[in-house]
């Protein structure tokens, strides 16, 4: 195939080898070393996209990340489509796929253009003035019209299969772009021992060296220096990044760079996040549009990106061009166009007095110059085929090349929080100072002779002597933005913001109906919030804004820049955070086993916990029935082994629980457990747990499952902060004790035999007891205690000798009918008993004695975390919801069901916080938290129904079974 | 100042003539006036909207709004446009549902497109407690006469149909919460809205006028002035709306708040065709999602752990929130991140706002939303133009008083529910 | 992502820290002889300043230990770290409204 726009010879794309590429469903082919956009180009495909709202044709305007209408869609497969990607910075590559966007039937004939009929009805913001009935029509016709007509391309529609990856790094100067500028500082960097990361966002290293072959520097022709530089930073182990885009600038030197690697295995995207000491910022300059009827129309291109096409990929954008030149390097543009073989029709220059030497190189050239005019409009349909000048003169042409001049890229500088000062010279914003330990080289600061930028790089990397040498260039002009933007507002159809469709009217509209702020301005018309986040927009709309509000730009202000600087993938910013690797899931050691059981697992904070064991036929309700029942009439095994567990340790180890539990804990002997209350310093309980305590200076914490860390932490926080005087050491050792619960009435009989060094009968080891011993011959501590109201023990052991420990307990246990129960049946157990579970019974607004545990609070304590606040009005109001039982007549209700006095009360007076069916009672029972629930026993409530009549409870005490404690004690 | 209205027909009328005769969208004075009856303090979405119903509904006509950047550039354009009502105490309920009744007329109310969306807001529950968690919020809200209903995740997944409901996900979804009424509105919409509004009712907004002091005067120390960057401007009452830097505001009066202004982070993707119908929350996995009519999924991200007054927050935080939507909606991996940004919320101990009277007499606040102040704008901004208006709490308002933090009678909707706003 | 100066450990990526809150709110030694105004002005009154301001981490994913830092909360820039007990920095007050 023929690709009619190629040069004969010149370029960097690989001529020897062929890729072959789609786009619209039309086969082309191209090199290595081209985009698509250059491909595309070479073929003579300008026409690439529709716009958002007029879907007006658009074609390829840039050469770079800044291109607002050449977006389309890759598909490499299922999963892999990729929507509104810029074909000026997708590297070609064999049997890419891409298709144009945002148009129906086809991207040249697009029944959305039909909007564009109507667009004087729809200027900036014209959705808040109309729309606004009758009824619900805004929602159920009018929006869903406008968000079909909306949007780009499309979401993808299935899981992406690829990997995608993160790194962290540190260096000592991290230089953002290898143009000249970035090359010279990462040399000098590197030459002087640095340890350097140099990344650029193009395939290929150089920046504007890549379009400029002809140049020379130290003495060699431009690229022959690029390699020789290339080739002595990869000598120093400068870490090269191509195809990386630094997009985000965090506070003390974190910048975030998004790398596309070109390997075809691998992750598809690497995140670096790099803290780098020094950052040397060589980003460069976009060109600047210009605003005039039609400037929009496929075939009008950036003077500059037209340049790039033709040096660096071999690329004629078309045959005769025209160049509107409000800036000197319009000149430069057309002057290399015209070498690489395309006819000049004309410079458009709207200063009266363009620069002589231009003047006279142009004339020498044979290129008519039209000082004093710019265009009118441009002519054509889906391409441009010519141009009015402002004089009236027709002029002919397949491209129109605007040159506006130059916006620095500072928006990684203005991320560092770096101020930007206004340079009325250079007509642009520049780095003024920054906090961090950052500097500009280059075009980004405003230089944009290759003599200035590579001194600057040099300069910046902390080289010394000479900087590479080149030939100081001639110090460009053009004529200030403000000033070329004069008229555009009345121009129908001139383009400020191509993606979003925003004309330079819109802003002017906006100016006049009060916008004045350039937020304002920017919120009201979209204008710069387009996925190329203003790049070629933001100056040109600030400068109407301007021009409009009849003040200088810097009085105007200036758009915040926010991260990121381009589009960056999701995949990449999540990385490997993905499925298993989202958040870590934490396996207790039996959790093995029980999966092999074919337990039904919950997730329960980090952990999965085994809710129940059913058998064969069993649905999880029956299954806890018989869990149940067999506790309460043989023996059960639950691993516990999730509960949160502290050790605390020292002289000052019993004064230091007391002040942080509302437990008394002095008098507690060794030997002994004790259930212990948190409270925050507001007086609502935040943890619970047993605490046995082991030796005079040593307490064995428990905690609960999900607040194992902030207990800690908050232990922490008192012990260091508050209380520094105390000899108290803590450890976290929920990991250090595999913990299996027997619990039943055959409880002591099957765990009897395994116990060493220790009686554990009732009479020598009685309920809340606590002990060292072996088991199994395996070294222990073993508790006496209970959450389901029967005899039980916690063995706690190290974890991996708890699978053997468990196994050797179930055989033992089969003849006794020991059987493994789960969080679902620990649930309906310790409800049974009235006990609370924190969080379930409480919810960060519950007292200890909202939960009927008064008895438990030290009442001699003169002060402990939280009591202050007990003593608040509020906390002593005696209709406070308080934790009662509740007996549901029929079935069981839903926990979370509001409490009420009547069944046609308005008023919830409290909440079921958990309701089971009861085996051990064979009926529904519930707890609930009632206002003034305590002196309401006996009294009939209602629990609601969602959509059905409420059941009727009788008020009762929350100790449903055993009151006497007799089981427990046996 | 009349207020020319906004329809098709005024839009076909303009169109004929190049859209010249459109007037500014408010009246922009560049300086305030020596005296008015009542000045707020804040030119946000809450702050407007108090100046407009002070004057529709109270009838006090010298009022002025000082806003010392520009109106609706703080939290009110910065925050991710979630409204629901769907809270689990009545009080708090009262009061979101009394806005989001507002929501559902506020397009008419203000001749002004705000967009309200009710789509639906789905809260997906990913564990038993959550369950237990959402099943209360339903039963209170429907008690209280505030929809909210519960779904399997089958009916999630119909509802929303991105969302991966596979049970071998890290944090399967288990269930949800739908309030059908919820959704999303046009924040900058508002903001400009509400201003145009009180401008036509005589509301003064002054932009770029930053209050530097609060005089007192009389043996109560009552409000008598603000001192502003332009000018004294005499006035009894003074309004407080300043959300994040309400702690700074209040500190000229020496009153110190229960207060602390976080950053908080949001982001958009590049726009694509709809694909997304409603608003997802889940606290479990940290993920708040919806669609612009734009085509930008907007995202919302959880604030860093430290204060500041920087509106700027950590990568972390950002990578952290696509870790959970990519998680929660895998085909969304080949997004991108077009743009992010972060606003200051002002966040009280209990979540929970403050809308009332201070120690000072003439001196109200309306702070302290945290997270969530957004969805509550019109009825904030309602309820505080009654409680400046009368000197006393309007009844929605009265729990919110900034007494409770002494009394204990918080209002803790995080803490009772592990519920982000 | 903040670069913080543990006293105790030098520079660390802030992910490995945890926020404290203001620094230097002594717990009251008898909290049963405040007012409930005084004891709900020290559970809940903050300074809340914009600029430099005394907070309290915690390394938690390094040496486990607190200490008290001086943040411009305008900036998030660092003026100062220093050990739980010790005094605030001298000229680190600025603009503190104390």
């Amino acid at each position: 195939m023929s690709a009619p726009f190629r040069t004969h010879q010149g370029g960097r794309p690989d001529r020897a080898r062929t890729l072959r590429f789609t786009f619209d469903g039309r086969t082309y082919d191209g090199h290595p070393g081209d985009t698509l956009a250059s491909a595309l180009l070479a073929h003579g495909v300008h026409l690439t996209g529709r716009s958002f709202k007029y879907h007006r044709p658009r074609g390829i305007l840039s050469a770079g990340p800044e291109e607002p209408n050449a977006l389309v869609e890759l598909d490499a497969g299922p999963g892999r489509r990729e929507p509104n990607s810029r074909a000026t910075m997708v590297p070609l590559r064999d049997g890419l796929l891409a298709r144009s966007q945002n148009r129906w039937p086809s991207l040249a004939w697009d029944a959305g253009a039909l909007t564009g009929a109507a667009a004087a009805l729809l200027p900036a913001g014209f959705y808040y003035k109309t729309f606004m009935g009758p009824g619900r029509a805004w929602e159920k016709l009018y929006e869903p019209l406008i968000r079909r007509m909306a949007g780009l391309g499309r979401a993808p529609a299935e899981a992406d299969p690829d990997r995608y990856a993160q790194r962290y790094a540190h260096c000592d100067v991290l230089v953002v772009g290898a143009g000249p500028a970035g090359l010279a500082a990462a040399l000098a960097a590197a030459r002087g021992g640095a340890r350097v990361i140099l990344c650029d966002e193009q395939m290929e290293m150089g920046g504007s060296l890549l379009s400029q072959p002809g140049t020379r520097i130290a003495g060699l022709p431009g690229w022959e220096w690029l390699e020789v530089a290339l080739a002595e930073l990869r000598a120093l182990k400068v870490r090269l990044l191509p195809r990386t885009t630094a997009f985000s600038y965090g506070l003390q030197n974190m910048v975030s760079l998004a790398e596309l690697p070109e390997r075809a295995e691998g992750p598809r995207e690497r995140l670096w996040m790099v803290r780098a000491a020094r950052v040397v910022l060589a980003t460069g300059a976009i060109e600047r549009p210009l605003p005039f009827s039609g400037n929009d129309r496929p075939g009008v291109m950036l003077a500059d990106a037209a340049r790039v096409y033709a040096l660096r990929y071999g690329v004629l954008a078309g045959h005769r061009a025209a160049v509107l030149a409000a800036h000197d390097s319009g000149y430069e543009a057309a002057f290399a166009l015209q070498a690489a073989g395309m006819e000049i029709a004309a410079i458009l220059d709207p200063r009266a007095a363009p620069p002589a030497d231009l003047l006279a190189e142009a004339t020498g050239r044979g290129i008519r110059v039209l000082a004093g005019q710019g265009v009118a409009r441009s002519l054509g349909g889906r391409r441009v085929t010519g141009l009015i000048s402002t004089g009236g003169e027709r002029i002919g042409c397949d491209l129109l090349l605007m040159a506006g001049g130059w916006t620095p890229s500072v928006h990684l500088f203005s991320q560092a929080r770096g101020a930007l000062r206004w340079d009325a010279a250079r007509d642009a914003y520049l780095p003024d100072t920054a906090p961090e330990a950052v500097l500009c080289a280059g075009a980004c600061q405003g230089s944009y002779g290759l003599g200035a930028c590579l001194a600057e790089g040099h300069a910046a990397g902390g080289g010394h002597g000479a900087a590479p040498g080149a030939q100081p260039g001639r110090e460009p002009s053009g004529m200030p933005t403000a000033q070329a933007v004069a008229g555009a507002a009345k121009a129908p159809m001139a383009f400020v913001d191509f993606q979003n469709d925003v004309q330079a009217k819109d802003i002017a509209l906006a100016v006049r109906e009060g916008f004045r702020s350039i937020e304002h301005v920017k919120r009201y018309t979209t204008n710069g919030m387009a996925t190329d986040q203003g790049k070629t927009s933001n100056m040109v709309g600030l400068a109407i804004a301007a021009a409009t509000l009849g003040q200088e730009i810097p009085a105007v202000g200036l758009t915040r820049y926010r991260h990121p600087v381009t589009p960056t993938g999701f995949g990449g910013l999540a990385g490997r955070h993905r499925g298993d690797l989202f958040e870590p899931i934490r396996r207790a050691p039996l959790h093995g086993w029980a999966e092999a059981e074919g337990a039904l697992f919950e997730p329960v904070a980090q952990w999965r916990r085994a809710r129940a064991f059913p058998r064969a036929g069993e649905d999880l309700h029956a299954a806890v029935l018989r869990e149940c029942r067999a506790v309460r009439q043989a023996a059960g095994i639950f691993d516990a082994s999730t509960l949160g567990k502290i050790e605390v340790v020292g002289p000052d180890a019993a004064e230091f629980l007391e002040r942080l539990y509302v437990n008394p804990w002095k008098k507690l002997a060794p030997g002994r457990c004790r259930y212990g209350i948190m409270l925050r310093e507001d007086g609502f309980v935040t943890d619970d747990g047993v605490v046995g305590r082991m030796a005079a200076d040593r307490f064995h914490v428990t905690t609960t499952t999900g607040g194992a860390a902030r207990v800690l932490h908050m232990m922490e926080d008192y012990l260091q902060t508050e209380f520094p005087e105390l000899r108290v050491w803590l450890t976290s050792t929920t990991e250090q004790w595999a913990v299996i619960a027997l619990q039943g009435p055959k409880a002591r009989t099957i765990l009897e035999p395994f116990v060493e060094g220790l009686d554990i009968s009732a009479a020598s080891f009685p309920h809340m007891s606590v002990a060292a011993c072996r088991v199994m011959g395996i070294p222990a501590r073993l508790f006496r205690v209970s959450f389901t109201g029967e005899l039980g023990f916690e063995v706690n052991v190290a974890p991996d000798q708890a699978p053997a420990l468990w196994r050797a307990l179930m055989r033992a246990g089969a003849p006794h009918g020991l059987t493994p129960y789960g969080t679902e049946a620990m649930h309906v157990l310790r409800a049974e008993k009235g006990y609370i579970i924190v969080s379930q019974e409480t919810d960060g607004t519950v007292t200890p004695d909202d939960a009927g545990l008064s008895w438990a609070v030290g009442k001699a304590k003169r002060d402990f975390v939280g009591k202050r606040s007990l003593a608040r009005p509020e906390m002593r109001r005696r209709d406070r919801p308080q934790l009662v039982g509740l007996l549901p007549r029929g079935t069981v209700p839903q926990e979370g069901a509001q409490i009420l006095a009547s069944p046609g009360a308005r008023m919830a007076e409290g909440h079921v916080t958990s309701a089971y069916w009861s085996p051990a009672l064979d009926r529904p029972i519930a707890l609930g938290l009632l206002a003034g629930g305590r002196e309401r026993m006996g009294q009939t409530v209602y629990a609601t129904v969602m959509g059905g009549a409420p059941i009727a409870m009788e008020v009762t005490d929350p100790v449903f079974l055993d009151k006497a404690g007799e089981r427990v004690n046996a | 100042m009349s207020m020319r209205r906004f329809s098709l027909l005024s839009l076909a009328r303009e169109a004929l003539r190049g859209h010249s005769g459109w007037q500014p969208q408010w009246r922009s004075p560049p300086s305030p006036a020596a005296a008015y009856d009542a000045v707020i303090v804040g030119g946000g979405g809450h702050g407007l909207a108090t100046a407009y119903y002070l004057a529709r509904e109270h009838g006090m006509r010298r009022i002025a709004v000082l806003e010392k950047g520009w109106i609706g550039g703080g939290n009110t354009g910065r925050n991710t446009t979630i409204i629901r009502s769907n809270y689990l105490f009545p009080e708090s309920a009262a009061l979101y549902d009394h806005a989001l009744k507002l929501w559902e007329g506020l397009s008419r109310e203000l001749n002004y497109n705000v967009m309200f969306s009710p789509r639906g807001v789905l809260m997906s529950a990913h564990s038993v407690h959550d369950i237990q968690s959402f099943q209360r919020h339903i039963h209170a809200n429907r008690l209280a006469g505030v929809d909210n209903e519960w779904l399997t995740p089958e009916q999630c997944k119909a509802f929303c149909p991105p969302l991966d409901i596979s049970p071998h996900a890290r944090y399967p979804v288990l269930g949800g919460a739908l309030q059908r009424r919820g959704g999303t509105a046009r924040h900058d919409a508002v903001a400009w809205g509400y201003a145009r509004a009180a401008s036509a009712l005589g509301v003064d907004i002054i932009q770029n006028c930053e209050v530097t002091g609060i005089r007192r005067e009389g043996p109560g120390g009552a409000v008598s002035a603000l001192e502003t960057t332009k000018g004294l401007v005499r006035t009894a009452r003074v309004g407080v709306v300043a959300a994040g830097s309400t702690s700074l505001v209040m500190a000229m009066a020496g009153l110190r708040m229960p207060l602390e202004s976080y950053p908080l982070q949001a982001l958009v993707s590049e726009p694509v065709k709809p694909v997304f119908p409603c608003v997802v929350m889940s606290n479990t996995v940290h993920a708040y999602i919806s669609q612009s009519d734009k085509g930008e999924l907007v995202i919302g991200a959880g604030t860093d752990q430290y204060t500041s007054y920087s509106q700027a927050g950590s990568i972390q935080i950002l990578t952290h929130t696509l870790d959970a939507i990519t998680e929660m909606f895998p085909m969304f991996r080949r997004m991108r991140m077009l743009r992010a940004w972060g606003g200051i919320v002002d966040v009280t101990p209990d979540r929970s706002p403050i809308i009332g009277l201070t120690p000072v007499p003439g001196l109200f606040v309306n702070c302290g939303w945290g997270t969530g102040g957004f969805k509550a704008t019109p009825g904030s901004g309602h309820v505080f133009a009654a409680t400046i208006a009368k000197g006393e709490p309007h009844p929605i308002a009265a729990p919110f008083n900034l007494a409770r933090f002494e009394t204990g009678r918080m209002i803790d909707e995080a803490a009772a529910a592990a519920v982000a706003h | 992502m903040l670069l913080i100066r543990c006293p105790h450990c030098g520079d660390r990526p802030e992910v490995e820290f945890r926020h404290g809150g203001e620094a230097h709110l002594a717990r009251p030694p008898e909290p049963a002889a405040l007012s409930d105004a005084e004891w709900a002005a020290y559970l809940h009154q903050r300074r809340n300043p914009r600029g430099p301001h005394a907070e309290r981490w915690r390394h938690i994913h390094g040496c486990g230990r607190f200490f008290n830092a001086v943040r411009d909360t305008l900036t998030d820039r660092f003026l100062a770290t220093y050990p739980t007990g010790a005094a605030r920095p001298d000229g680190t007050q600025q603009g503190d409204p104390a």
